[in-house]
Order: C-alpha cells, then structure tokens, then sequence
C-alpha cells in the first residue's frame, strides 16, 4: 500500500484508539468532583464510595491514555513531518501548554490516588479538581491545533512556501476554537455520565442484589442522568453552532456532511441516507424542508454552498454524510433517553421498567461511537488537506517505508491493550465488588 | 545569547532532567524485577513504591522533551522523523506496554510475576533505543537519497559505538537509580534495602565512569569533530570526573550512626556530575543537531514564537512548582508513605 494511506492510517488507529481512554479521562474527573461535593453536602458515605470506586477504574484508564496519549503526540511528529514544521512555527503554543495542563493533571492524579488517605477534605478536592481541569485543559489545547488544523490562521504561505506573517495568538484563537473546544468537552462529558449510566443500569438488571446496592447504583444513575441531560441538550446546542461556523469558514465541509452538491437557498435537511455522486443528491433520506439553511444562518433563504462550488479533486469522501448522520442521530436520542427517564423518575415516579434500563445500558457505547464517528468526520472531511487549502496530506506525510510494519505492530498493540484493559477493569470489579466495599463502610 | 542558543540549551536541560527521571524510573523498574522474588531484601517494595506515584511525571518529562524539540526546530523534524520512526516507534511501543502493565500490576495480582518481568526487561530496552539515538547524530551513518535522509541500520548495527553507547546508558540509569534508591531505602529506614542499593552502587560507579571514557574512543571515524570538541571542553569534564569522585566518596563516609555512606549528599554531587557533563557534550555537540547535515540555526523557529513559548515555559513550571513540592513531600519525605507494610 501506498505510504501515505498507510501513515494515515496508522495515524487514525492511534487516535481512535486515544480517543477512547481520553474521553473518559477528561468526563470521570468531574463525575469524581460531582460525587465528592454530594458527600460532602449529604454526609452520604455512599457518594464517597462512589468516588473511591470511579478513582480506581479512572486509574486503569488513565495509564492506557497516558500511554496512547504519547504515542499520539509523538507519532505526529513522525509520520507528518512537514506538518509539524508548519506547526512548530505557527500554532506551537497550545502543543505546549497542553503539556503543562497535563502535568498538572499526572501530578495530582498521583497525589489523589496514592495519598487521599493521608490529604484533609478540603485538599482532596482541591487535587481532584485540579485533575480535572489539568484534563479538560488538554482536550481544549489539543482541540485548538484540531481546529486551526480545520479552520487555519495567523500566518500566510508565500509562493516559494515558506511561511511567514506569524501571529501565534490569532493562530490560537482561530475562527473555530471556540465551539469545537467545547464541542469537545461537553460531548466528553456526557459520554463519561452515559457510560456510568450503563454500568448503573446493568447493575441495576441484575435480580440478586440487595437493597444497599441497589440505593447506591440509583444514587449513580440519577447522578449519571442528570449530567448526561444537561450536557448531551448543551452539546446539541453547540453543534447547532458548530454548524454555523462551518457555513461561515468551511462551506465545503459542511456541503459533503449534507451532501448537498448545488448551491441552494431554502436548502433542505438530509437526514440518513447515503450521498449518490451520479444523482448528486442523497439517496434514501428523510428530508425537512428549508432546515439545512436555517441551521445554517438562522433564516429559511440563507444561501448553503454545493459541492459542485469545487473542483471535484478537492471534496472529502462522500461517506462523511453518514458518519455525520451517525454522531446527531446517536446524539439527539441520548438526549430524549436522559429526559424521558428523569421524566419517569421524577414526574411518574416510578420504578424504571426492564425496556428503559436496557436502553440506558446501550447509552454508553452508544455515546462512545458517536465519539467516534464525531473525530472521524471532522478528520475525514477536511480532506484531502491536512491544512485546509494549505498543505496537502499526501504533502504533509512521510516517505518512510517503516510505516507498514509499525501499522501491524501499533494495531496489535492497541487489540491487545483493549483486551487486556477490559480484562484488568472486569476482573478488579468482580474482586471488589459494591456489596464487600458497602459491608466494609458500615463495619468501620 | 543567540535564541537558537537559547533554545538548544534548554533542550539539554530538559534532556538532562528526563535523563535522571527516567534513569530513576527505568532502573527502579529495573531493580523492582531484580529483587521481585528475593525475601532477604526488599530492595523491590522500595523501588516499586517510588515507581508508582512517579513514572506518570516522568512520561510527561519525555512528551515535553519531544514536543520541545518539534517545536523549537520544527526545520528538523522532516529530518529526526525519517530517521527516527522506527526505532523511536518501538520505543513508544514498549514504553505503553510497560506504563500500562505497571498499573495492571496493583489490578491484578495473579499476574504479577509476569506484569514484574515486562516492567524489568523494558526498563533496559527502552533506554538502550533511546540512547541509540546518540551516536546516529555524530555523522557516518546517515546519507541524502533522491533528497531524503536514510540511516543505514547495517554500518549502525556492526558498529562497536552503538554498543557502547547503549552500555553507557545502562551503566549509567543503573547506578543513578541506585544511588537514589539508596537514599530512598535511608529515607523509608529500611536498612537491608539500603546495603543492597550501596553495594550495586559501589560497583557500578567506576564501570559507569570507565565505560564513558571508552566510549569516547569508539566514536565513528566522521566525528573527529566532536572528538576535537570534547578535548576543548577538558575542564567541564574534569569537574564533572571531580564531582563523581566526590560523591562516590560519600559513599564510604561514616555516618554518626556508624553506618557507611551518606546517600543524600552522594544523591547531589552525582546529580552535580551529570549535570555538568550533559552540559559539556551538549556545547560540544555544537553547532550540530545531526553532523555534517543540519545545524541548530538552521532548525530554528520563528525567534518571535519561541520568546512567546518561553513565556508559555516559565508561566507553566511556575504554577507546577507548588505542586511538585506537595508531591515531593507526599511521596519523598512522608514517612506514613515510605514506611508502609
């Protein structure tokens, strides 16, 4: 295989591998923070297990995103050198302070996972929050090369390619940090409250366990439900946005997400489907009238470009259109699950059924694809470019031909360490169960 | 000073930084595997109670070591890149096998022997690849084809400096990490810990030392300059030899207690060694990042983005300095944790 697929692709895994551990790394600090601020106002001891036990399966995550996280970091200045000499002059500053905001996150994580015990209440939460914001800090920084990557400022190419006219600061806040870092995060966080929202429930289905542990895994729930709520209606409302600047700066982008290919006012919504080169249309989708212009500028005659605006060499792959479908459509059911089970809990106030909490129980891996797909289409669809309209990939990729064996010897890596953390993280669950951990607290 | 000066200086200070952590980390993991099943000693639970809350910093130390080297020569990295992929990519791929399975092994216990090898066994490979990186950049072993660079892994490989380099490294993280376990093992009053960590260092300070004269003189016939260089330097190494001797001296002092060796003083002045000599090589090394085919100007980013990243460097360690004192006190000095069964 050609060797910038196959830097690509070695490229991808390795992300979408990170991707994984590092969104739980960014949502479980604040779900941590969230149980400990319950224990302390409550004076529950089961909030505060709930902390103890999020921290140990937090600690298993973090060692595997930690790992990832370097190789990510590391394997870009390799296999897209000419990439990095674009960054390394012009948008060096977020790789940077990501940096710190990461060791700010291993200091204290170190501090609160092998001291708490010997911490008062009030340094606890300062350690455990400061890993919290040492986490989400990374995801925003990292983010921030992500989307001036997507939306690239602070600099111009001369012919010759050289570059020149730098401004770190406009390259920082170019036109798309804003709403992709916190695309990013909120989208993070709600994952991390779907995925606690799936254990909960699975546990919640089991017919054998006592009343102690049921109180406890609905206490997680609620907690779980709650934020998964807030942020998944929070990201909905951010994508809107994110739809708008990409209407703005990347029109492109947006047209092969809609796979819209001639430039329309009143443009419709595409939903589902698959977009068909020969019928320049999408094919099979439910499609809403006038609803991809108001998305796109708030009013039914916005004017949305095609695709048939660009030379045809410089679309992304057409499939992005149902990557994008995936990640809104995973999206705007994991809000109306979180809504219509507080709506059961609260206003029916009833117990949940069997159907509900097999619902819940698919939120978490729902939410993760959707995590998935998410990264996938943004990354997929600012091709060909690794710089939108300033450095090609296949400009920006290496020539070295070690890339193919470090492709099988990276996949196997990442089989092998997904295997074995399920493995790790099942097996210290089944030793340490709820029920030994709550007998432990009213014994002493 | 010259910015790209400036900046390859503070690129050996952080290589001098990672080159202890991660001498302490790799040869704790080392030592850890070593002493795993000996019960006559627990030379293991001390090295492993040191790994565990700090191997995460010391990754940390290695991504900004990267990250600084991109991003203050971004003109180097299409160069380092096709050079370094594969060995530093099997480097990445221990060194997560090796973060991830020393975590594993407080999760899981039955694999714990197994979880202790791997630990053991990267903790030499993963310096020995790093250091190897070394000698490429002296000269004779890179050359321009069709406008890329390509090592020859061949001439590398049967050279005797490569292997000398990599018995530097080695002799080198082995003794500082047990130098420092030494004072670790007195800090934790754990005596027979102690006299094991002072034995494996009173050996292997003079080797370490011998086998960093010889492998001056295994360098590759192309690096005459660098040769040159170092004899210019004599008086940087010669404090570095002088600070060595001093605190290889502090290991044979008798303490009011009576015992041998005083481990912190011995700690500082073989940190004070290496420090200078890192400093020394790293000048020498000027004005090469890779001989004859790049230098460090012309790897040099925008002057104005590296004063606002250095502006970035001393806003990010003065937040951490707090924090790394609270780690310090909590993981170094706290008896509750250093004495724990």
């Amino acid at each position: 295989m050609d060797i910038v697929v196959m830097a690509r692709a070695l490229f991808g895994a390795s992300l979408g591998f990170h991707i994984i551990y590092a969104t739980i790394g960014v949502g479980v600090p604040v779900m941590i923070i969230i149980a400990e601020v319950l224990y302390w106002i409550k004076k529950d001891s089961d909030y505060a297990l709930m902390a103890r036990r999020w921290t140990k399966g937090f600690a298993i995550v973090l060692a595997v995103s930690i790992a990832s996280g370097t190789i990510v970091g590391v394997l870009i200045s390799l296999l897209f050198p000419s990439f990095m000499e674009i960054v390394g002059q012009v948008i060096a500053l977020p790789f940077q302070m990501e940096i710190f905001a990461f060791l700010i996150e291993a200091v204290f994580m170190s501090i609160y996972l092998y001291a708490a015990d010997r911490l008062s209440p009030s340094l606890r939460l300062v350690s455990i929050i400061s890993v919290a914001i040492g986490a989400t800090a990374s995801a925003v920084l990292i983010t921030d090369v992500h989307a001036w990557m997507n939306t690239p400022a602070g600099f111009r190419i001369t012919p010759s390619g050289d570059v020149t006219d730098i401004n770190p600061w406009a390259a920082f806040f170019n036109p798309s940090f804003g709403v992709t870092a916190i695309h990013v995060t909120l989208s993070a966080y709600m994952t991390v409250s779907f995925i606690i929202a799936s254990i909960a429930a699975l546990r919640l289905m089991k017919s054998k366990i006592t009343q102690a542990e049921r109180n406890y895994h609905k206490k997680a729930l609620t907690i779980a439900l709650y934020f998964g709520a807030i942020t998944s209606l929070a990201t909905a409302v951010n994508g809107h946005e994110t739809a708008q600047m990409l209407h703005e700066y990347n029109p492109r982008k947006l047209a092969a997400a809609e796979g819209l290919f001639e430039t329309t006012r009143y443009a419709p919504l595409s939903i589902g489907g698959y977009t068909s080169l020969e019928d320049q249309r999408v094919k099979y989708a439910v499609e809403i009238p006038y609803a991809l212009s108001f998305l796109a500028g708030d009013r039914f005659d916005t004017e949305v470009k095609g695709l048939n605006e660009y030379p045809e060499e410089l679309w992304p792959p057409l499939y992005v259109h149902v990557l994008f479908n995936i990640m809104v459509g995973i999206g705007s059911l994991l809000i109306v699950v979180a809504f219509l089970a507080l709506f059961w809990k609260h206003i029916l106030k009833r117990e949940f059924p069997g159907w509900m909490l097999a619902l819940l129980v698919t939120s978490g891996p729902l939410a993760m694809i959707a995590i998935e797909t998410g990264w996938c289409f943004s990354c997929i669809g600012r091709q060909p470019w690794t710089i939108t309209d300033v450095l090609r990939t296949e400009n920006a990729a290496t020539q070295s031909p070690s890339v193919g064996i470090l492709f099988v010897l990276f996949l196997s890596l990442y089989i092998i360490l997904l295997f074995v953390t399920g493995f790790v993280l099942k097996n210290y669950f089944k030793r340490n169960p709820v029920s030994k951990d709550l007998s432990a607290d009213t014994l002493g | 000073m010259e910015a790209s000066t400036l900046a390859v200086t503070i690129l050996w200070s952080l290589l001098f930084v990672y080159a202890m952590l991660g001498s302490l980390d790799f040869g704790a993991g080392f030592w850890g595997m070593i002493y795993g099943k000996n019960d006559h000693t627990s030379a293991s639970q001390i090295a492993n109670r040191f790994l565990s809350p700090t191997w995460e910093v010391t990754n940390v130390f290695f991504v900004i070591l990267v990250v600084s080297v991109v991003t203050f020569f971004p003109f180097a990295t299409t160069m380092l890149g096709s050079l370094l992929l594969l060995p530093i990519g099997l480097g990445l791929i221990l060194l997560a096998i090796r973060t991830t399975f020393m975590v594993f092994e407080h999760h899981a216990k039955r694999f714990r022997e197994l979880l202790r090898m791997t630990s053991g066994i990267t903790g030499l490979i993963i310096p020995a690849l790093l250091v190897s990186i070394l000698p490429i950049t002296l000269g004779g072993f890179i050359e321009f084809e069709d406008g890329l660079p390509r090592l020859y892994y061949r001439e590398l490989l049967v050279h005797p400096t490569l292997y000398m380099h990599i018995a530097f490294g080695l002799s080198t993280e082995l003794f500082i990490s047990a130098v420092f376990l030494m004072d670790y093992a007195k800090e934790a009053e754990d005596h027979s810990a102690y006299h094991t960590f002072r034995k494996h260092a009173i050996w292997l300070g003079p080797v370490s030392i011998a086998i960093a004269v010889l492998t001056i003189g295994t360098f590759p016939a192309e690096a005459t300059w660098i040769v040159d260089n170092i004899q210019r330097n004599w008086f940087w190494f010669g404090l570095s030899l002088f600070f060595f001797l001093i605190g290889y001296g502090f290991l044979f002092l008798k303490r009011s207690d009576g015992e041998r060796g005083m481990a912190r003083l011995a700690v500082l002045a073989i940190v004070l060694q290496y420090g200078i000599a890192i400093y020394a090589y790293g000048s020498a090394h000027l004005p090469y990042l890779v001989y004859p085919h790049l230098k460090i100007e012309d790897g040099f980013t925008d002057p104005g983005m590296f004063y606002q990243m250095l502006v970035v460097y001393g806003i990010g360690f003065g937040i951490l300095i707090p924090a790394f004192i609270l780690f310090w006190r909590l993981f170094l000095k706290d008896r509750r944790y250093l004495k724990q069964e």
